[in-house]
């Protein structure tokens, strides 16, 4: 029982970012845009995070505000995985160039714009790798929410309070984000229209809906949901010190995983727990399979369920109509 | 939604539009791309200015790093020639808009089955038999990792972007897994032996002899996409599933027959980076490539003769950002940046050759035209 605590704890951990980089493209999909470049965002965001506090911490002395710490991680990843989201939405959907490729470029471009920053900074700062304060990397440890809960005698209020309240404020964060998105897509016009958009954008332009500006915006706005999956990793993860090739493969687990949660950020919440899980189980559940071997089971669970939902197909769930191929009102 | 039609200017146009232009020649075109060439390494300079240093001394000490003496010059095209061969594989698939990313893994699904018979079957092959048996195995470990992804394809539809590219992680994973345990070399660190002379590839001008393959293939490629049926049936495929089913092809066999060949060329990297650059097999013998393959097949049009100086091109990239790295402490990872900004400014110039932007003032001197 408390090893199940235990895993169920670290595979909220773990799945973080996967539900960021999953929310994220999943908004991103809704508007009919297809962007392959959340690893390239989690990249940026990465760095994005990490060094909006470096820099604070450079300029202004240590960070001793931990709500404000918060903010500016979130705040410049949000950005920076918004930046990537920028120039895919430009050259996408102004420049109408190819969706998959430019996704691509985004991926090698992120991944270099997120490797280049940490090394560069890091060279140029007196431990010869970037890194942030003690204070600092306290706003994005783990604590109690509840701490009578914690106290308590009982192992299975201990247990409760484990595995609902005793998480970093970016799990919670992520998690309204979720609901939230899950609120503004079902009952809201916003959600109405930009569904619209993403199903037939030649309709929602004829019923004078902005296709441009609800594409601009949803893509922007999900790599910057992208990118703050990106700051988890580098200031929760990596525990605040920029390590090279950090995001390892999740941005793209999290496209796959928009596919598992059908396109609905509720379920987005469940896969990125059963995905986050699959990453950290072997530490909790010996299989006797070597460890090299075991790692790889995110990917290959990965591949059972593209397998699955593709040869299922329920019509009802499918993919926005008009994901992947951009709108030209002109060729209509 | 009410306001937003009242929003409408009456019957006034907007200050710009877009129209598709007339096809234009081949040198427009060209002259088009190189001037977002030349914006691609504006911006990087730019960059490199940032830093507090001088760019033109940077991409001058690149190029020398990477072209400067005759060893840099080797390293350079030992860089070349995986990157060649891979753009090629890529391509193959591009063109029929199945979007393989799983090259990296194909080349170490090569490498793979090649180390296998370098390592086991040393003593009882001779040298040139071994050789070919260690190429025909990492083309056919190609072929069958590339052949997977394709069948579901073909079959059900299944998304190749990401299969192809778990494929990538799994293929990594069986790598580690040999040599950290079966093919363990005794001895402290996880490596694989080194091969046995027998079992290394010749050399040529001082470079091992797939630089003959690659520039070989180069010639086989063209000729295959340009000039033979399947060529032909891979490009109806791309442009159109249905119109090539209409036109009576197996729009199935035409994706599994091509993965397969770009498994098999993909594969051969595999072989000739374990025999000849290496002499053993690791987790960086893919080191990327699969990736940067994907920048130098786009940057090329897809045109196998453009992926000489293209690849060329981004292995003098690659080798001189290590040249850099010691030189400005600029991280080697430059490149990517670099290779992605010059990707950008590439995929954005050819809304400029397909369109033209009509002011609202200039209306009268352009003709109109659909």
């Amino acid at each position: 029982m408390d090893n199940l605590v235990n895993l169920f704890y670290a595979a909220v951990l773990a799945g973080a970012p996967l539900l960021y980089g999953t929310l994220g493209e999943i908004l991103t999909e809704k508007s009919g845009n297809l962007n392959m470049g959340v690893e390239g965002m989690m990249y940026m965001g990465a760095i994005g995070g990490l060094s909006t506090i470096y820099f604070y911490e450079m300029y202004c002395g240590a960070m001793a505000n931990q709500l404000l710490c918060l903010v500016l991680a979130v705040a410049g990843s949000f950005l920076c995985g918004a930046l990537g989201a920028l120039i895919f939405s430009f050259l996408t959907i102004t420049l109408r160039a190819n969706q998959n490729v430019t996704g691509l470029t985004l991926t090698i471009f992120g991944t270099g714009f997120g490797n280049f920053f940490g090394e560069i900074i890091g060279s140029r700062s007196a431990s010869n790798y970037m890194t942030i304060s003690t204070e600092a990397k306290a706003a994005f440890a783990n604590h109690n929410l509840l701490p009578f809960l914690a106290n308590s005698d009982s192992a299975f209020l201990q247990g409760l309070n484990k595995m609902f309240f005793g998480y970093n404020w970016l799990i919670y964060f992520g998690i309204a984000i979720a609901l939230v998105m899950a609120w503004v897509l079902k009952y809201t016009r916003i959600g109405l229209n930009l569904r619209a958009v993403g199903e037939s954008p030649a309709t929602a332009d004829a019923a004078g809906i902005n296709v441009e500006r609800y594409k601009y915006l949803a893509t922007i706005i999900g790599g910057g949901i992208c990118g703050i999956g990106g700051g988890y990793i580098s200031l929760v993860i990596s525990n605040g010190v920029w390590v090279n090739s950090c995001v390892n493969g999740k941005g793209w687990i999290a496209v796959a995983l928009v596919i598992f949660a059908v396109w609905s950020p509720a379920r987005a919440l469940m896969g990125s727990l059963v995905f986050g899980g699959l990453s950290i189980m072997r530490l909790y559940i010996p299989l006797g399979i070597p460890m090299e071997l075991y790692d790889t089971l995110p990917y290959v669970a990965t591949i059972v369920v593209l397998i699955f939902t593709s040869v299922k197909q329920t019509k009802e769930h499918a993919q926005p109509a008009h994901c992947g191929l951009n709108y030209f009102r002109e060729e209509r | 939604m009410t306001e937003q039609r009242i929003a409408l200017p009456a019957a006034k146009d907007p200050l710009l539009r877009i129209v598709r232009r007339p096809p234009v020649s081949q040198s427009t075109a060209w002259k088009i791309r190189a001037l977002a060439l030349v914006a691609a390494l504006l911006t990087t300079s730019l960059l490199i200015l940032l830093l507090g240093h001088n760019p033109i001394a940077v991409y001058a000490d690149l190029i020398n790093g990477a072209l400067g003496t005759k060893t840099a010059r080797i390293e350079t095209i030992k860089i070349t020639i995986p990157l060649l061969i891979a753009a090629l594989s890529v391509a193959i698939t591009f063109k029929m808009q199945f979007w393989n990313i799983g090259t990296e893994g194909q080349i170490l699904a090569g490498g793979i089955a090649a180390t296998y018979f370098a390592l086991f079957w040393v003593d009882k092959l001779p040298r040139p038999a071994l050789l070919l048996v260690m190429m025909l195995a990492g083309c056919l470990a190609g072929a069958l990792w590339a052949a997977i992804p394709a069948l579901f394809k073909a079959r059900w539809g299944t998304n190749e972007t990401l299969f192809t590219l778990m494929l990538n992680y799994i293929a990594l994973g069986i790598v580690k897994y040999l040599q950290a345990g079966p093919w363990k070399k005794p001895g402290g660190f996880p490596k694989i032996p080194m091969f046995d002379q027998a079992a290394r590839l010749p050399k040529l001008f001082g470079v091992h002899i797939g630089w003959v393959i690659a520039i070989a293939l180069v010639v086989l490629v063209y000729i295959y996409m340009k000039h033979t049926k399947h060529g032909y049936e891979i490009t109806v495929v791309g442009q159109s599933k249905e119109t090539a089913r209409y036109a009576g092809m197996n729009v199935s066999r035409i994706i599994i027959r091509t993965m397969v060949v770009a498994g098999a060329l993909a594969g051969l990297i595999g072989f000739l980076q374990v025999s000849g650059a290496n002499y053993s097999l690791s987790e960086n013998t893919a080191g990327g490539v699969g990736f940067t393959a994907i920048s130098v097949a786009w940057l090329s049009q897809m045109n196998p003769l453009a992926m000489v100086i293209v690849s060329a091109f981004i292995a003098i990239l690659e080798k001189g950002s290590n040249r850099i790295q010691t030189t400005f402490a600029i991280p080697a990872s430059a490149a990517d940046v670099i290779t992605g900004t010059l990707l950008f400014f590439m995929l954005g110039c050819e809304f400029f050759i397909n369109y033209r932007i009509i002011f609202r003032h200039k209306e009268k001197e352009v003709p109109q035209n659909g």
